[in-house]
């Protein structure tokens, strides 16, 4: 008998030792969801193939109308019409991929390289002039990207007529060629990280449906959140609205040159990521498995607050407010921007709610060492 | 009565199962530094990080940038000197030194099972576990085979008194009502082999979290009855192996089951030590010597024991210290460490702090991540004595940095066993000015809920 127990202590430890806090672990599908149990692949599943890829087919379709229009641009600037179109559609569709910083976006590291601001104008200048600019140097991220191509079409000159002149004065060519340049560094980016999600990413972001550290959805849901708090919240508001600097810094915003489309820009990425908490897919006709659902089936065994319900009120209440701003530039030159303020303050709400109450109901870890969960 | 504290004070028993302990620590030990060396831990956690959370009234301890490796080769060369027993004391004593003051350098990676191994290798220090199979012990007239019986019997006292403990915190409206935490940590936990399916079902959760507390408060009364040890000695290696397949905690249950060892008789003990001795060679005619030990000065007995019986004192008395404060211990964590409390609650926060220039009245927010790691944020966010001392930072800092008569709040939500997250401080306390004390904070936000129990 005691021979038996000791046989079985001993299987029982080399378990442990074999499992526990691995990562990378591909685990099956469950395949039989219990109704207290979530099957995180089929929420994975529906980010991937419902909203992300999508997603990317789309902005990589507005590059395209935008390289084209810069083509045509370009070859005879004389009407910035169709190009300052082509571009605020693709920097809008843009708002709606930028959280999905994982994976193929990562490795490239798309969102700096595609939508750093302000612009380092005298970066960008001189590297107009000197011509001989590296754009994939992590150095050059300031002088490229959208908000560069923003102050190329619209912060050359004090109106159009003298923007115009610059891409037919005694530069143009430079100018031409430079604007040109940035636009097919963000093609090229932006069709690498879709030919990898068509290819095997999609597999291999799905598949990695276990609870660790390094999971897809532990993972993602650090970036979400990361890109919630810093990239909506602090960039597009708390940092022009001095929340952390202690001075207004309306040069600190996005679309500063263009100057109107900062708020729309802004309330597209509160767009995107409220559909996403709720699954909503990228043409907006379906709802999959979603954190929303995931939260609604960890409360129906814990009979606790519906805190699904609290999050999409804090995001419509936050919509509303900032809805009812003026443009931004105009709210910053109040003195203080109070409505401007107060609405950062609904924004702010939603982040313990994700960053706190969501992640604690999901158990999702933020870094690996030895915890008593205290 | 007297008498039989006496008698039971000169009472000798085989000094086997404590050599088997000493070997077992020491080895649990160097294992555990040599796994904490090889995950980067030191230079993520003591080298890496500008700031340091600090014990109160242990502000003067410091890591030393790339020589902090030193204190851990240390703590690693006297780990191995106490598994094979040499120059034991100086050795026990380094070990627990060189643990303690790595223990010391950051609040933030308190840990229980740290605290454990830091009292048991305080308590080693007065034990004659170099006697018996070891290398100070490797000639004749320096072996014995006989120790007082109280020098294992402390060992048992004090491994009963972590368990039953643990068993009574575990006492709460929470955990056996609502089986909360269990029921947020199970769920997350559906990949694991064979009982991941069960790990969303409701009775599951109710069952762990009842079995638990009933394993801590029974299992050492099991343990110390013997026609129930060989189960009992199951039970706990099935326990922890769950917990360590379940719960991201390291060492922790091989320590655990390995101590549980002390429980059984010299005969199983001497089986070990035998084995071991024909495996390196060691004389086994030390092993049989029927002497008593007694230290070369009686005096350093006496001192062993009453040092000794402050120890399990303080053990008993300390984990009641939060009766003292008012409000919910789990809440504002008043007495909450050194009692035992393990994995007791699923705690989050968010801390946002506003800079107030009180001269020129500028004000703005800071970002957490300019200043503390992301696990230090994370423990920050949800603990008063953290947030203190981190407002006091930040003032240093920004006052250092030309800003005047800089005050400090801290705007915090908390969640607390899947409660909706809750203002936890008074967000118009300035606590620049706050001072530190074991006296309650009163800033900070009452509870709104109420957990009944211990």
């Amino acid at each position: 008998m005691k021979k038996f127990l000791g046989i079985v202590s001993v299987l029982l430890m080399i378990t442990a030792c074999t499992s526990g806090d691995d990562s990378n672990d591909t685990t099956e599908e469950n395949q039989n969801p219990d109704s207290t149990s979530f099957d995180r692949s089929a929420m994975l599943a529906n980010w991937a193939d419902g909203i992300i890829i999508p997603g990317y087919v789309d902005f990589n379709q507005k590059v395209e109308v935008l390289e084209l229009a810069t083509a045509n641009f370009v070859s005879s600037p004389d009407d910035l019409s169709e190009v300052r179109k082509a571009w605020t559609e693709a920097y809008t569709v843009w708002q709606r991929v930028s959280m999905f910083e994982i994976g193929p976006a990562e490795v490239v590291d798309l969102r700096l390289n595609v939508n750093i601001y302000p612009t380092n104008i005298d970066l960008l200048e001189s590297n107009v002039t000197n011509g001989d600019y590296n754009l994939a140097l992590a150095s050059n991220r300031a002088a490229k990207g959208f908000p560069a191509i923003d102050y190329l079409l619209y912060g050359l000159g004090e109106d159009d007529a003298e923007i115009l002149a610059v891409y037919t004065g005694s530069n143009a060519a430079l100018y031409r060629q430079y604007l040109s340049d940035i636009v097919v560094d963000i093609k090229n980016l932006s069709s690498e990280v879709l030919s990898q999600w068509q290819g095997d990413y999609r597999d291999t972001f799905v598949n990695n449906d276990g609870a660790s550290a390094t999971a897809s959805v532990d993972r993602f849901v650090n970036d979400y959140i990361f890109y919630f708090e810093k990239f909506l919240r602090a960039g597009k508001m708390g940092i022009p609205g001095g929340v952390f600097s202690g001075n207004v810094e309306p040069n600190n915003l996005e679309t500063l040159y263009e100057g109107t489309l900062s708020k729309s820009l802004f309330l597209e990425g509160l767009d995107a990521s409220q559909d996403f908490f709720n699954g909503v897919s990228y043409n907006g006709t379906s709802q999959g498995e979603s954190l929303n659902t995931y939260l609604v089936t960890l409360n129906s065994v814990k009979n606790g607050v519906a805190l699904h319900s609290i999050i999409n009120e804090s995001f419509d209440t936050t919509r509303a407010s900032v809805n009812s701003l003026e443009s931004f530039k105009t709210e910053l030159e109040n003195t203080p921007p109070i409505n401007f303020l107060e609405a950062y303050d609904d924004v702010q709400r939603i982040v313990p709610l994700l960053k706190v109450d969501m992640v604690s109901a999901m158990s999702i870890r933020i870094d690996f060492a030895d915890a008593d969960g205290d | 009565m007297n008498k039989r504290i006496e008698t039971y004070f000169k009472s000798y028993t085989e000094a086997a199962p404590l050599a088997v302990f000493r070997i077992f620590f020491g080895f649990m030990m160097c294992v555990s530094i040599i796994r904490f060396w090889s995950y980067g831990w030191i230079d993520k956690f003591y080298i890496q990080p500008d700031f340091h959370f600090k014990f109160y009234g242990f502000e003067w301890v410091q890591p030393f940038g790339v020589y902090t490796y030193l204190i851990f080769a240390l703590c690693l060369l006297s780990a191995f000197c106490v598994m094979i027993g040499f120059k034991y004391r100086v050795a026990m004593a380094l070990f627990f030194l060189s643990f303690t003051y790595i223990e010391l350098l950051d609040k933030t990676m308190y840990l229980n099972h740290y605290y454990f191994v830091s009292v048991c290798s305080f308590i080693l220090i007065f034990l004659p576990a170099h006697v018996y199979f070891s290398v100070d012990a490797k000639r004749s007239e320096n072996a014995y085979s006989l120790v007082p019986r109280w020098t294992i019997d402390v060992l048992k006292l004090f491994i009963a008194i972590v368990y039953f403990y643990a068993g009574l915190t575990k006492l709460n409206s929470d955990w056996l009502l609502d089986a909360t935490p269990l029921n947020i940590w199970l769920p997350s936990k559906f990949d694991i082999p064979f009982i991941g399916d069960f790990m969303g079902q409701e009775w599951v959760h109710y069952a762990f979290s009842w079995i638990g507390a009933g394993y801590d408060l029974c299992i050492p009364f099991l343990l110390l009855y013997k026609r129930t040890r060989p189960y009992a000695f199951v039970v706990v290696v099935i326990f922890h192996v769950m917990t360590r397949v379940l719960f991201p905690i390291g060492m922790f249950p091989y320590i655990m089951i390995v101590s549980a060892l002390i429980f059984f008789d010299a005969r199983f003990h001497k089986k070990l030590i035998y084995a071991f001795a024909k495996a390196c060679k060691f004389p086994l005619n030390t092993l049989n010597k029927s002497r008593k030990y007694a230290p070369a000065h009686a005096a350093f007995m006496q001192l062993s024991k009453v040092i000794l019986i402050c120890v399990m004192t303080v053990q008993l008395v300390l984990p009641w210290r939060y009766a003292l404060y008012p409000g919910e211990l789990f809440w504002t964590e008043e007495g909450y460490r050194f009692s035992w409390r393990v994995m007791l609650m699923e705690k989050a926060g968010y801390a946002q702090f506003k800079i107030v220039d009180q001269v020129s009245g500028k004000r703005f927010y800071v970002d957490n991540s300019d200043f503390l790691t992301p696990i230090q944020e994370k423990q920050m966010s949800f603990q008063p004595d953290f947030i203190l001392e981190y407002a006091h930072y930040l003032r240093d800092h920004f006052e250092a940095q030309g800003h005047q008569n800089v005050a400090v709040f801290a705007d915090v939500q908390v969640t607390l066993n899947g409660r909706l997250s809750s203002q936890f401080i008074d967000p118009t306390i300035n606590l620049a000015v706050e001072k530190e004390s074991f006296k309650h904070k009163n800033w900070i936000t009452p509870f709104t809920d109420e957990i009944k129990g211990l």
